[in-house]
This record gives C-alpha cells, structure tokens and sequence, in this order.
C-alpha cells in the first residue's frame, strides 16, 4: 500500500528512522485514509464476530465435566477448626479442607478468585483469608465478605462413606 | 507561491509598527501580533527592525519538537503548532535561532507567523507587506527585488550552525550569507566599556 513506502527522497539513510516517520514534512507524513480506517475497523469485528462464534459453539457442545472420587481425609483426623490440605482433582489444583464442628466438614479451592494466591483459614474470624490483597471468604459458602475477589471460591462437595471423606465433586458458581 | 518571495530589509524600517497593527486584524489571532519588533541599539538610536518568521528549509524549531505538533508544508511555510497536539513546553521558543515562536498562556499553545497562509495561498499577500510603507517587509517577485541595490540572501551562519530560509534578507552587495556568532553579543555592555577606554586611550 503506498502509506507503508519509506518515502526516502528527501531523508539520507543515515538519518534516524524516528525522523523518517515523525517528518517535520507535512508532505511526507503517512496519513491513513478514511478508507483504509473503515476496512480495519470491519475486518477486525468481523474477527471479533468469528471469534464469539467459536466460543458460543464451543460452550453449546461441551459436556460438563464429571470429577474423580479422591479420599481426602479419615473422619476425626483433625480436630475441630483444623485444617487439611489436599490436591484435587489434580495433583495441581490445590484444596483446604476445613473442620467447622464436631460432625461438619467443608472444602474449598485454595486458589483466591482475585489473583490465585493460596487462602488458608482463620480460625479467630471463622473465615478464609487470602494474604496477598485481604480478601475473606466466608466459611460457610465461600462467598464473599470483602475485598478484591468477584466470584466465591470454588466448592468440593465432600461425602461421608464408612468413616471417610471423599470428594466427589467442584460446585463453581 | 505564485512566483512571490517574501524579501526583509531591516534598513528600511521606520519603525511606524503598523505590520504589528495589520498582524493583529488577522481572525485566526486577532490581537496577538506574530511580527517581531526590535529596535537596535535602543540607548543610542532609533533604528527598528521588524521581521517574521523566516520558515527555515530545516526548521530547528519543528526539529526539537517533542509533540510532532510543528509542521512544515509543501509551499515551504511552518506553520503555528497544532493545537490538539502542542503541549506547551516552549522548546520550539528557546531552539528558534531568530527567536520567532510566541508561547501564547492562555491558549497553551505555540504561535508563530504562518505568512499569512490564508491569504498567501490563495495569491494574495501577507497583511504586514500589504501596508508596509518604505516595503522593508517586501512581498514581491524576483526581478522587482532586483532593481534594488542591496542583494537577498536566505543563508544564515550561526556560529556553526547553518540556515537557509525561505524568506530573503537584503544584505550588502558584497555579502554572499549573514554570519552571527550570538556569543559575540552576549557581553555587549563589556565590549561596549572596552571600546570607550579605547577611544579614550587614542585621543
């Protein structure tokens, strides 16, 4: 196209090239034209277009994903408000599993929804604090209670089966 | 521009100022004049010197421009800074060698005289030649320039810097360039106390 030729007539090689392309020349300035503006600006949304497309697609012919049952932990292994870390369902996707009474037990992601740094439990608040931006999620639902994250923590859905607790599933919301 | 060269004879300013009055009755800065206005050795004499911009070949002042807001255009004119673009930082102001870029503060903004362009383009003549009485600001062709007895010239030395320029000066016929060194003026009262001790020393 001819707004992309070096117009190299008037400026010697030695020059430096911000010179070639910010002229004190209003001759060799490289305008784009009106034109060129409008075909930019269709072939990048058509692209966008394209693009939505293919994700609208591709979300229509997912399957939900079905998890792996993982023993995490034997029942009255930790006492009440303590804690146990696993990894599930892969051996990178790190949980805390959290005693809240006698006969109750939740699980969540360790990754904080914000930036994924690792929350851990407070056991003063009753709630899951991540260090890096002081985001709480509450020990309930893992909603949450303040600060930057958007979106609660991922929940594992944990089952009682003779005498041990195994996660079964992720509920995200 | 339509075979017309703009000629400055500072030898013939009267210093009757009305090229800054005509500057001013221009719409695009009406009451800002864009001429600049000097008089020479204001203790001793009366001698003015009134000149504009004299849109250099490679003008210095769109050169250290940090914006890209200083333009110059096919007819040769560097115009005042674009204003969406200008930010005011006066570079333009302290780089010109002939000190000829006015920093308006209200408006923010770089101005300088663009000859006229409005007018100029369209074949007319800049307002300051129009009324120029002894036509020390001259806007005419070649060959009427000729007939006077000074010579134009567009090339400037100073110190090592050289400058051509679209707008001629009329030097002595004997002068090929105009030579400044602008330190030689700069300790002016210095040299003027050395002349004196000297004047008084040979009589």
């Amino acid at each position: 196209m001819k707004w992309q030729q070096r117009n190299t007539s008037r400026t010697a090689p030695s020059e430096p090239l911000w010179k070639e392309e910010f002229s004190v020349r209003t001759a060799d300035e490289r305008y784009v034209t009106r034109r060129q503006l409008t075909k930019f600006l269709v072939l990048t949304s058509f692209g966008m277009f394209v693009g939505n497309l293919w994700i609208l697609l591709r979300s229509m012919f997912s399957k939900t994903p079905s998890y792996p049952q993982q023993t995490v932990a034997r029942l009255g292994e930790i006492p009440v408000g303590g804690v146990k870390l696993f990894t599930y369902p892969t051996r990178d996707d790190h949980c805390i599993l959290v005693r809240t009474s006698e006969n109750e037990h939740v699980s969540y992601s360790q990754k904080c929804t914000h930036l994924s740094c690792a929350v851990y439990y407070s056991r003063m608040d009753n709630r899951l604090e991540c260090p890096c931006h002081k985001g709480f999620f509450s020990i309930a639902d893992g909603s949450v209670l303040q600060g930057p994250p958007s979106r609660p923590l991922p929940k594992i859905i944990l089952e009682s089966r003779g005498g041990e607790l195994v996660a079964v599933d992720i509920k995200t919301s | 521009m339509f075979g017309y060269e703009f000629y400055i004879d500072p030898s013939r300013c009267i210093g009757c100022r009305s090229c800054l009055q005509a500057c001013e009755e221009c719409e695009t800065h009406r009451g800002n004049s864009m001429i600049n206005f000097d008089f020479i050795e204001r203790r001793e004499s009366i001698t003015s010197a009134a000149y504009v911009c004299w849109h250099c070949d490679e003008p210095t002042c769109a050169q250290v421009c940090p914006a890209d807001a200083i333009k110059k255009d096919e007819d040769g004119i560097v115009h005042s800074s674009l204003k969406p673009r200008c930010i005011a930082c006066s570079n333009c102001v302290l780089a010109c060698p002939f000190g000829i870029p006015k920093m308006m503060e209200p408006e923010q903004q770089m101005m300088k005289c663009d000859m006229c362009y409005d007018r100029t383009s369209v074949g007319k003549r800049p307002m300051c030649a129009t009324v120029c009485p002894s036509q020390a600001l001259a806007y005419v062709r070649p060959e009427e320039i000729a007939r006077r007895r000074e010579k134009p010239t567009n090339i400037f030395y100073f110190g090592q810097q050289k400058i051509t320029t679209k707008v001629f000066i009329m030097a002595p016929a004997q002068r090929d360039a105009i030579a400044l060194d602008v330190v030689d003026y700069m300790w002016e009262e210095q040299h003027e106390m050395a002349a004196t001790e000297h004047q008084q020393n040979s009589a």
